[in-house]
Order: structure tokens, then sequence, then C-alpha cells
């Protein structure tokens, strides 16, 4: 861990808030992305059966 | 072959299925490898100590929160002129992505100045039309949401996104035209190159914006790959429903 001195709060506050809300993006995404393909699988199907 | 053959929804699907295993990749070395040697690889700044840290977050955020405004004029531009159904879209899936820079870059700018210039925020002309843009996006993803009809939706939102371009322009310029207010002008000038930045700083800052500008493409293809995949579920789901 670097010696951050006196701005050691708003240096770790900065990268804790900035990747949390990139992880949160990346996770929303992704999830969004699996729930979007099954859906389509589903609709797919179901118009499959009914020819 | 020509650029418009992948307004084609099932070849752009296989396009971007092919490029996003690299994209991914790419993105996440350049930001990890970034964002890891700013943090533990550069020295202290002669005046901002260690707080000159929250460069390597704080501009690639805001580069890629105003380029991403950018992408969705050009993609907003395709559909109004082209009618390609896949560039609104992409403007859709670009949208979120671009808050979210935005928020990165008004959050860390803010908990860089309190120490720097002894506030969290002053209306100064760059924060400011900063603050708009953000609120712009925030109406764009709201406006999306509540239009019902997708290609009504699609012209509303192009037309806010042309009106929001001002103030994308105003977010990067804004030093420029006022010349005044707390924050500088760009530390890396791209067209003229006359950086104010040192090389110790600049090496990590410039692999942080790259694997930022990496991001935010992987990001937006599979945020557009899973737009067209819900407007073919949805238009098969409306067929079925009307059959029965």
């Amino acid at each position: 861990m670097p010696e951050l001195g006196k701005y050691a709060a708003e240096v770790l506050a900065a990268y804790g808030v900035s990747l949390a809300l990139l992880a949160v993006l990346v996770l929303m995404t992704l999830r969004r992305g699996r729930r979007a393909r099954a859906q389509l699988q589903a609709a797919e199907q179901e118009a499959q059966r009914n020819g | 072959m020509s650029i418009w053959s992948f307004a084609n929804p099932v070849k752009f699907l296989s396009l971007s299925a092919r490029v996003q295993p690299v994209l991914w990749a790419a993105a996440g070395m350049c930001v990890s490898v970034g964002l890891l040697w700013g943090f533990f690889g550069t020295p202290d700044d002669a005046r901002q100590e260690s707080a000159v840290k929250i460069i390597y977050l704080h501009v690639p955020a805001a580069l890629m929160a105003i380029n991403a405004w950018f992408m969705m004029l050009v993609a907003s531009l395709i559909w109004l002129i082209r009618r390609h159904h896949v560039s609104a879209l992409a403007a859709k899936a670009a949208a979120p992505v671009g808050v979210v820079m935005t928020l990165i870059a008004l959050i860390t700018g803010a908990i860089w100045g309190q120490p720097m210039w002894g506030t969290w925020w002053a209306w100064d002309p760059r924060l400011t039309s900063f603050l708009i843009l953000f609120l712009f996006y925030l109406g764009y993803i709201a406006l999306w949401e509540a239009v019902e009809d997708p290609d009504t939706a699609a012209d509303l939102t192009s037309v806010l996104c042309l009106v929001g371009s001002v103030f994308a322009v105003l977010s990067r310029y804004a030093v420029k035209f006022w010349n005044q207010g707390l924050h500088q002008g760009t530390s890396v000038p791209v067209a003229t190159g006359g950086r104010t930045v040192a090389d110790v700083f600049f090496y990590p800052l410039v692999l942080s914006m790259v694997g930022f500008g990496l991001l935010f493409v992987a990001l937006v293809l599979y945020r557009t790959s899973t737009e067209i995949r819900l407007r073919r579920a949805s238009a098969l789901r409306a067929r079925e429903s009307r059959e029965v």
C-alpha cells in the first residue's frame, strides 16, 4: 500500500466509489444480457410450438 | 463489405460475439494495469501530493462521459436519417454506460476538488455543463422507458440527444469559451499535443484512458446485443398474441 499521507481518505474514497460503480454497471449489464437470452429462447420455443 | 451491413441485427450479433472476448480482455487488462500503475507505481505530485492519483479515474471517466454522448449523437443521427434499428438500440445501450461515467467524473471531481480548491462544488462553467449533461443522460434514459412504442421512443430520444449535444460540447470546451471558473483546461490536449502532465503520470493515465475506452465499447456492444434480443423476443411475443 503506498503512503497516501493527508489525502488518503480522498484518494481511497475516489477509488472505492468509482470501482464500485463500474462493478455494478458490469454486473447489471451481464445480468440483463442473461435475462434477454432466456427471454428470447423462451419466445422462440413458444413460436416453434405454435408452428 | 459496407458498414451498413452491420445494421442487419443478425450480422451485428455475429460480429459483436466475435470481437467481444478480445475487447473485454483488453479492457480489463488496460483498466487494471492503468489503475494499479497509477495507484501503486507513481510518485506524489509536488503540490497535490497523493491526491493526484485521482486523475487516473477522473480524466478517463470524464472523457468517456462526453464521448459516449457523441457516440449516441452519431447513432441517433443514423436512426433519424436511415432508420436503422440497431443504431437506435446502440444509442439506448450506451446511455447507462455514459451516465455511470458522468457520475464517476462528478464524484471524483468533487472528492478531488475539496482538498485542492477548498470546495466540493462550484458553479463553474465546466462543472455546471457537466452536471446538466448528467441530467440529460437521466432524461434520455427516462424517455426511453416512458414511451411504449419503440420507434416513437427512438425518435424522441434522438431529438433529445441532439439538444443535449450542446452540453456535451460545453463540458469539453467551456473552459475555452468562458476562460473563467475553477476547473483548468484539458491536461492532455490530443489536437495540439501540448500536454501539461509529466511523463511519470502521463503513461499510466493514457493506459487508463484507453482501458475506459475499450470498456465502453465492450459494454455498448454487449448491451446493444441485449437490446436486439429483447426487441426480437418482444416482437415474437406480440406476433404470438396476435395469432392467439
